[in-house]
């Protein structure tokens, strides 16, 4: 391994990076959720004061619980995400990538949900196991309908399975988002990534009012610390991998980097409004929308791509 | 600790318990929470789970039903913890201290850092208990 691979990995698009832009769109979200509700929100350190106070509180182990496990979960789907980011990272802002990239990705992306699964099942509390199959259930649901919209830019590329390639692609004709296959592509990922990163309406594996935060109920100190820190860095990555796969990614000339900025607030406050505007949906609701109404959406978005339009 | 406790003041995040209250203070805990006083601009937050809290609110006189049960929290909850006691009952006892079900000494169940009475307390003066907890963290 490389000095720049470890770089790439522990600074810039990947661990540092991600983690302190995370939490401060953390503190974003926190802040325009206060203002949806009437409220004043919380200051700007919020996120990185909650992190700290977490990694100094005494880890709590259940004695019935599959101890490893239990630990080795969210350093495990941390790990993962560390990955994601710096994949993502370097493809956005160094153009670098390898054949089959995308695939890679999604594995990896399904390492994390498979981390909350294990991780809430290993406590063996009820509620916990209830979160964990609501996940498994909601990974099943938004799965299909995901990589069928990742599927879109591929074919639209010309069917390169390179992130290098597909933002290449977009600068030479222009953002995948401006054709009808890539705006239909763009909503329905919009939605996936509402329900893989958990958020309104389909925060169901969590629930706070329902299941008390469902898989993470049973975890206390650093491991619920990590748990926080990788649902913040799923709010860079995700909009980061959007922006790459639909709205012409990156370029560091001229107004580059601000229509950049732009394109990421834009995604995350669309999220954050989805978030604060829709109440919690039934898990059959769930699987009955990603699975008659998302997939089909996706497919006719797939097919277009496909005939050139 | 000087340094962590800064944090920690700044991050509390609260439990809430009723150990036999007669619901009045557990409602006004509710209204302290509502938007209007917005404690998360404090860094207050309500959780659901015992292991992510750093503060527990517990109201009510401790029944002998309830207590051991109140313990049994206390000892589920990561350290350190704060216990902060809401209401007369858990103070003194307020009118059901003659009751034939309560617990002689509340100290005995958990360590009680902090008292807020009141029949019920208005959450102005919870506001100000907590920020007292704060203060004292900070040193």
């Amino acid at each position: 391994m490389s000095l720049l691979t470890l770089f790439y990995l522990l600074i810039f698009p990947g661990l540092l990076f991600t983690a302190v832009l995370g939490l401060s769109v953390g503190w974003v979200d926190r802040k325009l959720s206060a203002r949806f509700q009437f409220r004043v929100g919380p200051p700007f350190f919020q996120n990185f004061y909650d992190f700290i106070k977490l990694l100094g509180k005494e880890t709590l182990i259940v004695r019935d619980s599959v101890q490893s496990l239990f630990i080795a979960a969210p350093l495990i789907a941390f790990a993962a995400l560390v990955c994601i980011s710096a994949l993502i990272g370097v493809a956005l802002f160094f153009g670098a990538s390898f054949i089959g990239d995308l695939y890679v990705l999604m594995y990896l992306l399904m390492v994390y949900s498979v981390m909350v699964i294990l991780g809430g099942s290993a406590t063996g509390n009820v509620y916990s196991s209830i979160g964990a199959g609501r996940e498994m259930k909601l990974l099943l649901a938004d799965e299909l309908a995901f990589i069928l919209v990742c599927l879109v830019p591929i074919v639209k590329a010309g069917y390169e399975i390179r992130l290098s390639e597909i933002l290449s692609a977009q600068q030479l004709g222009g953002a995948f988002i401006a054709s009808p296959s890539g705006i239909l592509a763009f909503l329905i990922a919009l939605i996936c990534i509402q329900a893989k990163m958990a958020l309104p309406p389909f925060n169901i594996p969590e629930a706070e009012t329902e299941i008390v935060e469902g898989p993470f109920m049973e975890y206390s100190g650093p491991p619920l610390a990590f748990w926080k820190l990788n649902h913040f860095m799923m709010y860079v990555f995700y909009p980061f991998l959007l922006i790459l796969l639909f709205l012409g990614g990156f370029s560091a000339g001229g107004w580059g980097v601000l229509w950049f900025i732009l394109k990421y607030l834009l995604i995350v406050v669309v999220m954050i409004i989805i978030k604060n505007t829709n109440p919690r949906v039934r898990i059959d609701t769930a699987l009955h929308f990603f699975w008659n109404i998302a997939f089909p959406v996706s497919l006719v978005a797939l097919i277009l791509a496909v005939l050139g339009v | 600790m000087g340094w962590y406790n800064k944090r920690l003041a700044k991050s509390i995040w609260v439990f809430h318990i009723s150990g036999s209250p007669c619901n009045n203070c557990d409602i006004e805990i509710l209204d302290l929470l509502t938007p209007r006083y917005d404690l998360e601009r404090m860094g207050i937050k309500l959780v659901g789970s015992i292991r992510h809290a750093d503060v527990l609110l517990v109201t009510g006189i401790f029944n002998q039903k309830v207590a051991p049960k109140i313990a049994h929290i206390y000892k589920q909850a990561p350290k350190p913890i704060f216990v902060v006691a809401i209401g007369t009952c858990p103070t003194s006892g307020c009118c059901f201290k003659d009751s034939y079900n309560i617990t002689a000494k509340r100290e005995d169940v958990i360590p009680i850092d902090l008292y807020i009475p009141g029949c019920p307390p208005k959450p102005e003066s919870m506001i100000e208990g907590v920020a007292k907890l704060v203060e004292v963290l900070n040193g």
